[in-house]
């Protein structure tokens, strides 16, 4: 293929101090490519923010090296970051604490247009960001807190994309927001990032979503990927037991009203022991 | 139709007009609130105005020699012939605005070193916090009377006494809640769009500390005015014959007899001092978010319990 990668991670490993010291990730390398969509899933605690928070460079992972754009992801340090590095954009899983509480939205959407236009590109205007978002373009002088959670993620979105990034790194977006936007915060985001050509990694544990919108889709637990492919065939025909577990947790809307059993300790101990399959 | 939606709207109307009216008088509903907020403007007041309309030359020695208090003299005279009065309000114009300089001082230090502290944490947030550790490991007011005297007794130098004694609790106070925010996404955003860490800690962080560190600064201007007129009584602060409150009480003592002497600038220092802490305390009140939430809530409860028995 030729596809431009935008983003290369090569045996990621993620430590927290402790002793033992936490290993959160081990060794997880993947590619996205630009307009691709990646899904990384698992449970809690499976890694997933740590690569995420890695990927964008906010960590420093403790081994491997992560390549944006062909160069060297350089972690948030005491430096301002560089110039071509605010291509890597993130979005957080709790829109409470993404907006600073003290700032209109509007100036906080234009902190992303400024980021655009210092990397050379054509600037916008925060009331075009606000519309792309389906927000009233004449909310950009509102503060915050005027918000409801699923405005505030979307306005968090709006300042992400106003960078205009090729990568968006996307931290369980959707999960603070009630179902009725989830899907709708979900699809704006994979439409909006395909219009950019830019390269998606979505972070999420809502399976259905996950089914909906990403491309290829990486499964993780005990911060190793399981398994990785094409959604729909992964979905169709999964391989590796954690991830037929994984889609067999997902609660069946036939009327039974059957709760799917938990994974027994057993199951769980047997996961690990079954070597990773890659396509 | 119509006519139910125009009944809406003017119910809308009055809410709104309830809310308005409420709201401002709600955070001052503390009457310590007020009652500092008052006390604390007259002496501001008189602090700049005083020199205009005192009675007497605040340092002339005209009138008979400890006059009690009375009708010529309102609150008498000192064992030199001056009159209190005059001597007390001109002694506001030298104590309370040097409190307020001291304490913006120190404000002004403490938070850039709490600052810089937290954000960039490691060896300096090391190193700058064992050094506020030093000082703050002196009890205050001797620490103020070695840095006075070393000086040499002036009111300047009590000052700067006063203000190398008092920059540590907000280097402290600053050095948490920066160290709370720093984790924050939005500053996490802000560094990802760019923003170098000076940009990001005046934008993003300091901004939301304001309210703390001015309930902080309020509560202080009280201890600031007992700390300068500590070193004036201990004779480390304003010389003779310069009107100040703590050197009027150091030479009331002399005249133990004539209690008018030590009673009113140790009132004057009362008052004030209580008066910057209860508003203080009600600052902190208002800038308090949740403690807003919760007002609004209660307020919003009682209005409709009293819309339902209506």
């Amino acid at each position: 293929m030729t596809e431009r990668i935008v983003l290369d991670a090569r045996d990621l490993v993620v430590r927290y101090p402790g002793s033992p010291p936490v290993v959160a990730v081990d060794g997880v390398s993947f590619t996205i490519a630009a307009g691709e969509t990646v899904a990384l899933v698992g449970e809690s605690g499976s890694g997933k923010s740590s690569v995420a928070r890695a990927v964008a460079g906010i960590d420093r992972p403790a081994e491997g090296n992560v390549r944006f754009d062909e160069g060297p992801v350089e972690p948030l340090g005491v430096r301002r970051r560089a110039r071509s590095l605010t291509a890597i954009q993130m979005v957080f899983q709790d829109p409470s604490t993404s907006l600073n509480p003290r700032r209109r939205v509007g100036d906080q959407v234009a902190d992303g247009i400024a980021a655009a236009r210092a990397r050379g590109l054509e600037g916008s205007r925060p009331e075009e960001w606000f519309e792309r978002v389906g927000l009233d373009p004449s909310w950009v002088s509102r503060f915050p807190h005027q918000f409801s959670g699923g405005q505030k993620q979307r306005i968090a979105i709006a300042r992400a994309l106003a960078a205009r990034p090729h990568l968006l790194v996307a931290d369980e977006p959707i999960s603070a927001l009630d179902a009725s936007t989830q899907s709708s915060v979900a699809a704006l985001m994979r439409d909006l990032v395909a219009e950019l050509g830019a390269g998606m990694l979505f972070i999420s544990h809502d399976l259905a979503v996950v089914q909906r919108i990403a491309d290829r889709t990486l499964v993780m637990y005990a911060g190793r990927v399981m398994e990785s492919g094409d959604t729909a065939k992964l979905w169709a025909d999964p391989q590796h037991p954690y991830t037929r577990a994984l889609l067999a947790a997902i609660p069946k809307p036939d009327g039974t009203g059957r709760i799917p059993a938990a994974p027994t300790l057993d199951d769980r101990a047997s996961w690990t022991t079954v070597p990773p399959i890659t396509d | 139709m119509s006519a139910e939606r125009g009944t809406g709207n003017r119910t809308d109307v009055l809410a709104a007009g309830w809310r308005t009216r409420l709201r401002w008088p709600r955070a001052w509903r503390s009457p310590l609130g007020i009652l500092g907020a008052v006390i604390a403007v007259a002496w501001v007041l008189v602090a700049f105005t005083a020199s205009w309309w005192v009675p007497f030359e605040p340092n002339a020695q005209v009138l008979p020699r400890l006059q009690e208090p009375g009708v010529d003299t309102l609150l008498g005279t000192d064992g030199t012939g001056r009159d209190i009065f005059s001597r007390l309000m001109t002694g506001a114009t030298v104590t309370i605005p040097l409190a307020l300089m001291l304490v913006v001082a120190a404000m002004v230090i403490g938070t850039v070193v709490g600052a810089v502290a937290g954000y960039f944490g490691r060896w300096i947030d090391e190193t700058l916090m064992r050094i506020t550790d030093l000082v703050m490991a002196f009890p205050t007011v001797i620490l103020a009377m070695v840095v006075a005297a070393s000086l040499g007794p002036s009111l300047f130098n009590a000052v700067i006494a006063a203000i190398v004694v008092s920059w540590p609790q907000y280097a402290r106070v600053t050095r948490s809640l920066v160290l709370g925010l720093r984790g924050q996404n939005y500053v996490i955003a802000g560094r990802l769009l760019g923003r170098s860490p000076l940009k990001s800690l005046t934008v993003d962080i300091l901004p939301n500390i304001v309210g703390p560190m001015l309930v902080l600064a309020t509560l202080d201007i009280g201890a600031a005015i007992l700390l300068l007129s500590g070193l004036s009584f201990l004779g480390l602060g304003a010389q003779p014959p310069t009107a100040e409150w703590g050197s009027m009480i150091s030479s009331a003592i002399q005249n133990f007899d004539a209690w008018w002497l030590g009673v009113f600038p140790g009132l004057a220092i009362l008052t004030v001092v209580a008066a910057f802490n209860f508003l203080g305390d009600a600052l902190r009140d208002i800038l308090d978010p949740t403690a807003e939430v919760a007002r609004e809530n209660q307020a919003d409860r009682t209005s409709s319990a009293t819309g339902a028995a209506a």
